[in-house]
């Protein structure tokens, strides 16, 4: 079967990944030394001073830009299969995308006019 | 490859007016930001009325486009007016309510054609991937409609309940698609029917439960019992001109798709699915009218109307003739009209508050006998006396019924019309009988009545009172728009 | 072949499993990434390459993104209120989908069963021009209509997402 044959690279790959991974964890824990300090048991904020779990809520602007992301996302999807047919379907498949596209660059002003692009 | 051409385009004329509108009142909202509420409103009105007036030029054309999956045929063409003038009396109520309630948002208006959009692509489209992305676009822009009220907790939690419920009927509705497909080789409804013709075809258990799967997704989508469980909150927690809109277009769009999707030719004549169809007929118009009687507030009461006035319809799906079809036809239309108007009147403010339990409506009368009158009028037909649209709906029903010896079926529902009497006419009695108390404090708007919404009302009010009068254009219409799908 | 649809249907059934019983949201969020990628696997042996690139691409990248912003947006201070418990009105609703999952698998049993006649495009014909290339060439011809009409719906979509979730300033 021939999708044995393409996909076996990616398998072969995903499964070096995870042991890869998995052996560094496990030496890490087995031959790494352990020191127990106050400074390396706070959690890792990014640099930031941890302040602690309890009651913080993530702010609602990183959702807003999820969501704006995802519809964009989707519309690559939709573009994905003209891009790979893109001589076949000449102009008749330029002119589609570009009114699929244009109805969501629409899309892209109305966000843009109300500031959901904005990093307040 | 044979691609389409813009003469495919031309069964879509009504749909792209629309979208050409909620474009031009987007960029409105965007770009002239001190544009008046009343400027979008009134483009939107216009752009309906253009898509009108193209719908009626597509009468007759028969013109179908894009390999056969849309067309402009009468069934179409009825339904589609319907949903556009549903959505101009929606705008006509919608103006002053949002004034009312500080709902400042350009973005209402787009979302309402957008809306009647999707309903239009249910309408009008062979295939099911279509009509499935239309009900999307409708049953999104519905559940943005019903939470638009942000600060409102019952309106999020009504957005929230449509929005999961809505979903999952999705969910059920994508399933049976690919089962139906697996068994037919088509997502094209007349191929669908054509292999489903063939004999024992309908045995495939791949069909059986695809078709049973359809029916459940539609049966939230209209509302009938067991699948109403979302109505009395959604309807009461949306802002009241959505509430219309919902028990009136979306509702009259569920029927056209379940019309159109099962109803053209699946042979559903088996004991199975009669009996499928009466219990929910059954369960629907006694549920409804039962839970109506025992509402305190008169926007749940008619929230439970609604769904009792779905089992009035599906009592014509169980029978399922030529003849039932088109008075499912006629009473989507009068229902649609009447309900509008009816949750139309809560919009209004009375005594400084819109009104929502019934003693709210006291006084009525007295400071806005106008509206009182129309309230009547609506009330009256929802009832289906004689002279108003309602009765000659019932009545087309129930003619059908009998005709094919549904005797029992007809009995059940003329008893659920008597049972309705009662908490309609307690708001007629509400309205005339009570002297409402101006509450302290009060502002006594005796002379403010919007005019928008009072064109509005009047208008469905006629509307109702025409339809039961001279019904013949309308019966004709219907008849001749059900010939059109077989 | 065969053993690899097995393999990938066991892990994904376990890890939807996990979704569940997971008393830490964020474990079964991440649980259900695994599930996705099962999919991704399963969706490439049944010769659908571009679904598979989409549940990868979508699913598992930008809707769980979304899943887990809305997580770290709630509170998880008290994650027990997430844990499975069990009582009677969700007895009922298992008991329920029990019975149905029990109806559709006996239906599929079924010796009566009978699939529609195969279509124009059998597995030869797209592993001959490509899943995605034969996608591509239906996408503008046969179903152009979905394809532009989907545009309106993530335009809703836009909309819906700044009424809803946006911060106004007032």
């Amino acid at each position: 079967m021939t999708i044995t044959n393409d996909y076996l690279p990616i398998l072969i790959l995903i499964l070096v990944g995870i042991g890869l991974a998995g052996m560094f964890t496990i030496i890490g824990l087995v031959v790494g030394p352990k020191l127990r300090t106050r400074e390396k048991a706070a959690p890792f904020e990014s640099g930031f001073l941890g302040k602690g779990m309890e009651g913080y809520r993530y702010d609602v602007k990183f959702f807003m830009t999820a969501l704006v992301f995802l519809v964009f996302d989707v519309e690559i999807v939709f573009l994905y299969p003209w891009t790979v047919q893109i001589r076949e379907l000449g102009w008749f498949g330029f002119v589609a995308s570009m009114v699929f596209i244009s109805v969501l660059v629409i899309g892209l002003a109305y966000d843009w006019k109300k500031g959901a692009l904005e990093w307040e | 490859m044979a691609f389409v051409t813009t003469t495919d385009l031309i069964p879509l004329i009504p749909e792209l007016i629309l979208l050409g509108a909620a474009f031009v009142v987007l960029l409105l909202d965007l770009f002239a930001p001190g544009s008046q509420r009343t400027t979008l409103a009134v483009t939107t009105i216009v752009g309906f009325v253009i898509a009108l007036v193209a719908e009626i030029q597509l009468l007759d054309s028969g013109a179908t486009g894009f390999y056969g999956t849309i067309v402009a045929d009468g069934f179409s063409i009825l339904f589609e007016s319907l949903y556009l003038v549903i959505g101009i009396l929606t705008v006509l109520l919608s103006l002053h309510y949002l004034d009312d309630h500080g709902i400042g948002f350009g973005e209402y208006y787009v979302l309402l054609i957008t809306a009647v959009v999707g309903m239009m692509f249910m309408t009008s489209s062979l295939e099911l991937l279509v009509i499935f992305i239309g009900l999307e676009i409708m049953s999104i822009s519905s559940y943005i409609l019903v939470g638009i009220r942000r600060r409102v907790p019952e309106s999020n939690e009504a957005a929230l309940k449509y929005l999961l419920l809505g979903a999952f009927s999705t969910g059920f509705l994508l399933y049976g698609i690919s089962l139906l497909y697996g068994a037919t080789g088509s997502i094209r409804i007349p191929e669908i029917v054509v292999a489903l013709q063939e004999p024992g075809a309908l045995n495939n258990p791949l069909a059986i439960i695809g078709v049973a799967l359809i029916i459940i997704a539609m049966g939230f989508k209209v509302a009938v019992v067991p699948f109403h469980m979302w109505t009395p909150d959604v309807y009461s927690g949306a802002p009241t001109p959505v509430t219309a809109f919902l028990s009136a277009a979306a509702k009259a769009a569920g029927f056209a798709m379940f019309v159109r999707v099962l109803l053209t030719g699946i042979p559903l004549e088996a004991e199975l699915w009669k009996d499928l169809f009466w219990a929910i007929a059954v369960l629907t118009m006694t549920v409804g009218n039962v839970m109506a009687l025992m509402q305190n507030s008169v926007k749940r009461m008619l929230a439970y109307s609604s769904v009792a006035h779905a089992g009035y319809i599906m009592v014509a799906v169980v029978v399922g003739t030529p003849a039932a079809l088109s008075s499912v036809i006629f009473y989507s239309c009068a229902y649609a009209v009447m309900g509008t108007g009816a949750f139309g009147i809560l919009t209004v403010r009375h005594f400084g508050k819109t009104p929502d339990s019934y003693d709210d409506l006291a006084g009525y009368a007295r400071y806005k006998p106008c509206l009182a009158f129309l309230m009547s009028v609506f009330m009256l037909s929802l009832i289906g006396l004689p002279l108003t649209g309602g009765f000659i709906g019932k009545l087309q029903i129930f003619q059908a019924a009998l005709e094919e010896g549904w005797v029992w079926l007809t009995v059940i529902g003329l008893l659920n019309s008597a049972l309705s009497v009662y908490y309609y006419l307690r708001v007629v009695v509400c309205l005339y009988m009570r002297e409402g108390s101006v509450p302290d404090g009060a502002v006594l708007e005796v002379a403010e009545s919007p005019g928008f919404a009072l064109t509005g009302l009047v208008g469905a009010a006629s509307v109702v009172v025409y339809l039961g009068v001279f019904p013949q254009t309308l019966l004709e219409l219907a008849a001749s728009s059900v010939s059109t799908l077989f | 072949m065969i053993v690899f649809f097995y393999l990938f249907a066991l892990i994904s059934l376990i890890l939807a499993l996990g979704v569940l019983v997971f008393k830490n949201p964020i474990h079964s969020a991440l649980s259900l990434v695994g599930t996705f990628f099962c999919l991704a696997a399963i969706y490439v042996m049944l010769n659908a390459e571009f679904v598979a690139v989409i549940q990868v691409l979508v699913y598992a990248g930008a809707i769980m993104v979304l899943f887990l912003f809305v997580l770290m947006l709630l509170s998880t201070k008290d994650n027990d209120q997430y844990a499975l418990k069990l009582n009677v009105s969700r007895g009922l609703a298992v008991a329920i989908t029990g019975v149905l999952m029990i109806q559709v698998l006996t239906a599929f049993m079924d010796p009566t069963l009978r699939f529609g006649e195969p279509g124009a495009y059998p597995v030869e014909r797209i592993q001959e021009i490509g899943s995605i290339a034969l996608i591509g060439q239906l996408l503008f011809t046969e179903f152009v209509l979905p394809f532009e009409v989907i545009s309106i719906l993530l335009l809703v979509a836009v909309i819906g997402a700044v009424i809803i979730a946006k911060r106004r300033v007032p």
